[in-house]
């Protein structure tokens, strides 16, 4: 049997499972009122009080009514995905691998005599499903919610152009897949799902944060921090949204330029799911 | 019954684990078509010897290797918990590109048919195995390999098991179960390999490990009734019987020619009856570890 075959055989098989888990609607539902709250909930509060202090230091009425209409939906899509998305979907990934071991379901499959490596790029696709149907909700959510706001406030409806929604889309999906996978490797290397998710949020809330701190005290630490993959991750966004004034959204950064962060976080992409197809390959099943 | 075509083997297999060695050099064969019992204690290498077989670890030294088409459950089953069982089931078939019908056929197998709709976390133990062995059977597979099938059954459901393992043999497939329990190991296998601290002490047929028919015998005085049985049945086959009595490797219709010897030679005789070893006697004297099975 050829390793497409078996490769699509396991897609369907994890695409079937996953729709099934409650962990994956929870992370997926968790990240969508994020994303309201901080996208357009504080900014819609702020804008009808009157207090511009509220959501955002120094824009004017005029200013967080443009960031709520159609045409900045991209914008707005993507500013969260550094920091929340980013965790929430490295929290998926780690789950989807490391549960594997701790519930015994891959030591099944494989004795089954099902391959590895078709088995796990099946996995890897299917959270990769899950990735686009995230960004897929939460582009129409966003959407939606600015036609209402729009329509509400009396203003003209103007679209985002298609260039705007794909760049969007893009760098988008490179981030949260980034993210995605880098946990799937964790939960790999980890054989579990507790300390994989654990090191995750650590490392991508708070590690990468305190050495970018660092960072301006040594150069060399400086140096490191251009690779890692928050840095470049929020780089990337960065690059599209702008960092704005201020302390500016968490995670969104300009460290980098957005090409490097691009190559950057596709090369972590790359890496996350060759390292965990080599450990899957080598290890034992226990 | 067998077609002495190998369909599972393994050659000098060792696994070391640090300074510990779990298998040294275990060499067996699992002939097509034939249930082959893997004893031992717990702890003995059992479970390290059949995931080694089945890729799941990788030998320190020593090869094994077994048909593709296998099916298995190891050390209990690991399934989706938020899934029913049925659920479960149909995951692992589109894994391996088997129909839903599949998924039934096995349900009804194991008598789950009617559950098969409940989230596995809701499973009984013995619901679990036995889910487990439904996914071993899926597909058909040339092999199935068992390990502790009956863990967490009750006895209906260790019948149960036992008739199913049986069906399995009867209709060609091969099955290699690995257990403590001996008494079912000799009710349905057709041969056996005992493993102990890792190595294997013993492979054979069932009957020739349990060495046939012997004679026990009670009498007294021992010393003299002894001399008598070496003279009869040769210094190899007189041993002790766990009792305290004799055992003699002769068959049941020399009781009376051993009586006789035994009156003539001022014996008294307290009893004599054929006795057939169980496989349970033959596995303590192998191991001397009869406190590890029950």
């Amino acid at each position: 049997m050829s390793t497409i075959v078996s490769t699509t055989r396991s897609t369907r098989a994890e695409l079937m499972r996953l729709r099934a888990w409650p962990a994956v609607w929870i992370t997926l539902g968790a990240w969508l009122v994020l994303s309201l709250l901080f996208g357009y909930l504080f900014t819609y509060l702020s804008y009808t009080s009157g207090d511009p202090g509220f959501a955002d230091e120094g824009t004017t009425q005029a200013q967080q009514l443009a960031r709520m209409m159609p045409d900045a939906v991209p914008n707005v899509f993507l500013q969260g995905m550094p920091m929340f998305g980013g965790a929430l979907m490295m929290v998926l990934g780690a789950l989807v691998a490391g549960n594997g071991y701790g519930w015994g379901t891959w030591k099944t499959l494989f004795a089954q005599g099902v391959r590895r490596t078709p088995a796990l790029v099946g996995s890897v696709l299917s959270l990769t499903a899950v990735v686009v149907g995230t960004l897929v909700v939460t582009f129409a959510l966003d959407l939606g919610v600015s036609l209402v706001i729009a329509t509400t406030e009396s203003q003209d409806v103007v679209m985002p152009s298609a260039g705007s929604v794909g760049e969007a889309f893009g760098a988008g999906f490179l981030v949260l897949e980034m993210w995605a996978l880098l946990g799937f490797l964790l939960g790999t290397l980890a054989r579990g799902p507790a300390l994989s998710v654990g090191l995750g949020l650590v490392w991508a809330l708070v590690v990468e944060n305190l050495l970018r701190g660092v960072g301006q005290l040594l150069g060399w630490v400086e140096t490191l921090t251009e690779v890692l993959p928050g840095t470049s991750a929020g780089s990337l966004i960065g690059a599209i949204v702008g960092v704005g004034d201020g302390d500016g959204t968490p995670g969104v950064v300009d460290t980098v330029p957005g090409d490097q962060a691009a190559l950057t976080v596709a090369a972590y992409v790359v890496l996350a799911v060759l390292a965990s197809i080599a450990l899957v390959r080598r290890r034992d099943v226990t | 019954m067998t077609a002495n075509t190998p369909v599972a083997s393994t050659e000098s297999l060792t696994k070391v684990y640090g300074d510990r060695v779990a298998v040294d050099k275990v060499t067996m064969t699992v002939q097509r078509g034939e249930v082959y019992g893997f004893l031992g204690p717990n702890g003995a290498g059992k479970t390290t010897t059949l995931r080694m077989l089945l890729g799941l670890i990788r030998p320190t030294s020593g090869s094994a290797s077994a048909t593709s088409s296998v099916g298995a459950l190891i050390e209990g089953p690991g399934f989706f918990p938020y899934l029913s069982g049925r659920a479960n089931l149909r995951v692992l078939a589109r894994h391996r590109g088997l129909p839903d019908a599949e998924v039934e056929r096995v349900l009804e197998r194991v008598d789950l048919a009617g559950r098969g709709d409940d989230r596995f976390k809701g499973y009984s133990l013995g619901m679990k195995q036995r889910l487990g062995v439904a996914a071993a059977l899926m597909g058909d597979p040339e092999l199935i390999v068992l390990d502790e099938p009956t863990n967490g059954l009750d006895p209906a459901g260790m019948a149960d098991m036992r008739a199913l393992v049986v069906d399995l043999a009867r209709g060609g497939q091969t099955v290699l179960l690995s257990s403590h329990l001996l008494a079912e190991v000799q009710e349905i296998c057709h041969r056996v390999s005992v493993i102990h601290d890792g190595r294997l002490l013993r492979e054979g047929g069932v009957a020739d490990l349990r060495g046939g028919v012997s004679l026990r015998v009670r009498a007294t005085p021992e010393p003299e009734a002894l001399a008598v049985a070496m003279r009869l049945a040769g210094d190899d086959g007189v041993r002790r019987d766990t009792d305290g009595g004799l055992l003699l490797t002769l068959p049941a219709d020399r009781a009376p020619d051993v009586t006789r010897a035994l009156v003539g030679a001022g014996v008294d005789v307290h009893e004599i009856t054929a006795a057939e070893r169980s496989l349970e006697e033959v596995f303590f004297e192998m191991t001397s570890q009869k406190e590890a099975v029950r």
